[in-house]
């Protein structure tokens, strides 16, 4: 039988904000030592009260208005009560049943175009702590250490629909959610430092049979890679169950890294009860349709929009507008590339910006394990570059070799290009004892060529080339052979 | 010394300014008082003696510099329900036993800016849960009238050490009628002021939205001379008012001739005692006298509701606000444990009292899933039909007088098996939190030589109202000057 996968997916980002949720303490807690950014207010202490941080609110309000949500009106926080370590107060502030925004979408590219993936809500909550799990190495004996730095950051929760189709799916909803975040400049999207954090409820069910199984919630997946392998693993196991005759059952699984696996948690039967009801510290919020007016304005150009501005404008194909606006740094350092490139055809220009881009730093940045953002080579310094190619100082191959090197060092083109003698030869003069030597060792070739075989020209350009070890511009040196062979 | 003892703020003012008396003097006089009562009253989780002291000296600098309030080097209790930095805060709970909090609650900032004088944190219902003061996790507090007899709660001790003599003034916290019921008991001034009117920041919450910090005093001048100290906007509380504060003072002018007075006919409930009804009836006739029109008729006919939709509404806040107390970082922990969760069970098993304990699982009943609508839901709702039914009665009247309890102090472990019957002693004021509503309670009389308190409520903000009604009735009758006749050792 044919199933039918169905993914909904809930994402946290943290906010980038000064300060926290409901307190004045700094979120810039990465590096600092466990427990210094913390007061009264976020460690939960008895008698302290939260105060909202409004450019929390304006985040999350333009978030939303990025992923095309309704703003409410009339929005509250609620406590969300459940007893764990983690949690200073024995309770979440968070959002229930008032919550900030609702009702959006966010699109994702599908075979054959674009598909609109429904957004139920976006609302504002508050981070917990972190727990250490250690264990005595003498004794064996476990405990935890907590660390309240986290607690108290302002964390963004979107909902979406069930809508995704497939762990593809799942997989490009996601980096086109971190993309949107990134571009509002609201959160840095990072997975493995756990500043984005998502959970997945994942069903299949028999091919155009409107009915769902029991939904499986998903946990403890720390990378874009483990959501996909996370719900492949899920719709692999559940068509196992299913066409074995056995009953799914709705559950929490958790990611297992080093298994490949997920591992039942919890089953319904023991689900939390939260106990929700209106937070009473803190009156409802009223957000005036001034205010989103405000913030809708301040909205930056988001992907999509910058994806059709790049197809019209540089005449990219939407496939390579697509990958270079996915973030918006590659984007921006496409676009100051091309303010810095003097000169020529704008569309001819961005085409080999973009394939730099593509390639050799996509290349790059994959066996190096970084991004973009940094990236030791500025744009100014590859513009420097491809002016080298254009004006035939470099040949391609050569450039080739250069950029890494500048990749590596963060040095500059001239400067490598001096130091390692690598510009190109163009210059009749310094060539004409290479190809006269070429020619008169391959007899062969020249008789062929004569004979009207053109591959026999390739074969002596090669062979020139081969001589200077690549330095020779391979323009000159064709126009040197023709012109020899012509005379003789 | 025998003269200070009773001394009103504004009287203790007039001293100091005028030389004298010093503060340092009129502190040791509180601790001598409180050195020879305290043994059978118990209104002091702990007295700050020292601190009291060097507060003392510095206070009296400052009256030496010209530079002083009406409140300085006046000596105070602060309930033990409000931080105070460097000073134990207990909520009269084992759970926070050794609790000192690194911070002041704002209204403690306020009084210290001010150049208050603490000697000590007041006794209380363990985390302000009860009307008895004996649910205190420490010693129950005893009425000075009747040793035999509770003080009220839960702001217990701050009642007992206003009334007898063991300090000038005290804060106390109000959540159904905590301030009101034990100035009542105790025959004291004590006023809940209007919710949002006084931050609750650093207030050790019990119910959020019904809390709220005010003044208990020996009479009304001092009344309105403690709220002008800690009344205002507190950024800090997002549920404080960001409204300008009167001076109170001002309103203290005893006429009342044309005022609209109404007495709400639900509040002389079944089961009230025949004395106080009496005392009540006479203290609105003394209003009528003074030129108030009073009007019998009024009515709220939701009042029989307010106390279920009081215990479901405070118990459910109360079970979140009470959450935080898991040993794991601050206050009791449980010594040993098997695991983390066992830990966590143990601490709140031996950290909470049987009353917190039934609070706790009365808020967790209502709030959990399935009985969220039958109870919180309607309770709110029943809420907002309170709120209404007391704005339209405003609409008729400027104040309401009441009953500030149906009766006079009872004997100490009467009600200690009944909670039903405990909670029905607050009959009379929880609807005014449920409100958000101010009251005030003054002393109306005596049944037996037990104090009756008169309850005034007024639409929100409406202190000054309160105040100035509460003035004239006790310029006019004097009840508070009567002294409760508690003596030193060895009497």
């Amino acid at each position: 039988m044919e199933y039918e996968t169905v993914i909904g997916l809930e994402v946290h980002a943290q906010l980038l904000t000064k300060s926290k949720m409901f307190c004045s303490c700094s979120t810039d807690y990465a590096d600092a030592p466990p427990n210094t950014h913390v007061c009264p207010v976020c460690l939960g202490m008895p008698g302290v009260l939260p105060t909202i941080n409004r450019q929390a609110i304006e985040y999350a309000i333009m978030t939303a208005l990025a992923l095309n949500c309704t703003i409410a009106e009339h929005t509250r926080f609620d406590r969300k009560n459940y007893p764990y370590p983690d949690l200073m107060k024995g309770y979440q502030i968070s959002q229930y049943d008032n919550p900030l925004s609702h009702d959006g979408w966010l699109a994702i590219e599908v075979e054959g175009g674009e598909r609109r993936i429904g957004i139920t809500r976006v609302h504002q909550e508050e981070d917990v702590a972190k727990l250490w799990h250690r264990t005595e190495p003498a004794t064996g004996e476990t405990y935890s250490l907590v660390d309240v730095n986290r607690a108290g950051v302002p964390l963004m929760e979107i909902v979406s629909e069930p809508d995704l189709r497939s762990p593809e799916e799942a997989r490009q909803y996601l980096m086109k959610l971190r993309s949107i975040l990134q571009y509002l400049g609201v959160s840095t999207g990072n997975m493995e430092e756990g500043s984005f954090r998502c959970d997945a409820n994942i069903s299949i069910r028999p091919m155009g049979n409107g009915g769902s199984t029991a939904k499986v919630e998903v946990k403890n997946m720390n990378s874009f890679k483990a959501v996909y392998r996370a719900l492949e693993y899920e719709v692999e196991r559940q068509r196992k169950v299913l066409e074995k005759g056995g009953k799914l059952v709705q559950e929490t699984r958790g990611w297992v890294e080093e298994k490949g696996a997920t591992v039942s948690q919890r089953s319904k039967e023991y689900a939390h009860d939260y106990r929700y009801f209106p937070e009473p510290d803190l009156p409802p919020l009223t957000i005036s349709r001034e205010m989103v007016e405000e913030l809708r304005s301040r909205l930056p150009e988001l992907p999509d929009d910058r994806r059709d501005r790049f197809m019209s404008q540089y005449g990219l194909s939407r496939y390579d507008a697509n990958l270079l606006t996915a973030s918006r740094a590659q984007a921006d350092y496409f676009e100051s590339c091309l303010e810095l490139f003097p000169g020529g055809e704008g569309e001819k220009k961005a085409k080999t910006v973009a394939n730099w881009l593509l390639g050799e730093y996509a290349r790059l940045f994959n066996v190096t394990e970084t991004e973009i953002t940094e990236c030791r080579v500025e744009p100014r310094h590859l513009v420097e570059m491809l002016g080298l190619i254009g004006e035939g100082t470099l040949s391609t191959t050569m450039a080739k070799a250069v950029f890494e090197e500048m990749f590596h060092s963060g040095r500059r083109a001239p400067e490598i290009v001096q130091e390692k003698g690598l510009a190109q030869v163009s210059a009749a003069s310094e060539l004409e004892a290479v190809v006269a030597q070429v020619l008169a060792d391959n007899a062969q070739a020249v008789a062929d060529y004569r004979q009207g075989r053109e591959q026999a020209l390739k074969f002596m350009v090669g062979q020139v080339m081969r001589a200077t070890r690549g330095q020779a511009n391979p323009q000159v040196v064709n126009e040197m052979l023709v012109k020899k062979l012509e005379e003789g | 010394m025998m003269a200070k003892r009773y001394l009103s703020i504004h009287e203790a003012h007039e001293l100091l300014a005028k030389g004298e008396v010093s503060s340092v003097e009129l502190t040791e006089a509180a601790l001598q008082r409180i050195d020879e009562v305290e043994e059978k009253l118990r209104a002091f989780v702990t007295v700050t003696r020292e601190l009291a002291l060097e507060q003392a000296r510095h206070a009296d600098e400052r009256i030496k510099s010209g530079e002083f309030s009406v409140l300085t080097g006046i000596p105070a209790m602060i309930k033990d329900n409000m931080c105070t930095r460097g000073t134990r805060t207990t909520c009269a709970s084992r759970m926070l036993e050794s609790f000192v909090p690194p911070y002041d609650a704002a209204v403690v900032e306020k009084l210290n800016a001010q150049g208050m004088v603490m000697v000590g944190k007041g006794n209380m219902d363990e985390f302000a849960m009860g009307s008895s003061n004996e649910h205190s996790a420490f010693f129950p507090a005893h009425n000075p009238w009747d040793l035999e007899r509770v003080p009220g709660g839960s702001s217990g001790g701050a009642a007992v050490s206003v009334a007898a003599g063991e300090c000038i003034y005290a804060l106390g916290s109000d959540t159904g009628g905590s301030i009101r019921q034990p100035a009542g008991f105790c025959s004291v001034v004590g006023l809940k002021p209007t919710y949002g009117r006084v931050s609750r920041y650093g207030l050790v919450a019990f119910a959020s939205s019904l809390d709220q910090i005010g003044p208990v005093t020996r009479d009304v001048t001092d009344c309105a001379i403690v709220l002008n100290a800690i009344a205002g906007y507190d950024r800090q509380d997002s549920t404080s008012v960001d409204r300008p504060v009167p001076d109170y003072t001002k309103s203290l002018v005893p006429d009342i001739s044309g005022l609209r007075i109404g007495v709400p006919r639900e509040y002389f409930v079944e089961g009230m005692e025949s004395g106080v009804e009496q005392v009540i009836r006479q203290a609105i006739g003394k209003l009528e006298e003074l030129g108030a029109e009073i009007d019998w008729d009024v009515s709220l006919p939701d009042t029989p509701a307010a106390l279920a939709c009081y215990y479901i509404i405070a118990p459910s806040e109360a079970m979140a606000n009470l959450a935080r107390y898991d040993g794991v970082k601050y206050g009791y922990s449980a010594p040993e444990a098997k695991s983390m969760w066992d830990a966590m069970e143990k601490t709140r098993q031996y950290g909470f009292g049987p009353e917190v304990k039934r609070r706790i699982m009365l808020g967790t009943y209502a709030l959990s899933a399935g009985y969220y609508e039958a109870y919180y839901l309607k309770a709110q709702k029943v809420r907002t039909l309170i709120a209404r039914e007391f704005s339209e009665a405003f609409a008729q009247c400027d104040v309401l007088v009441t009953p500030t309890s149906p009766t006079v102090p009872f004997r100490i472990g009467e009600k200690m098996d009944d909670p039903l019957q405990m909670y029905l002693s607050d009959v009379c004021t929880l609807p005014i939190n449920i409100a958000g509503i101010p009251g005030i309670s003054v002393p109306a009389g005596f049944v037996d030589d037990l104090p009756v308190g008169m309850q005034i409520l007024g639409e929100p903000f409406s202190e000054e109202m309160l105040l100035r009604v509460a003035f004239a009735y006790e310029q006019a009758t004097g009840w508070g000057e009567r002294k409760p006749p508690v003596q030193g050792k060895g009497r």
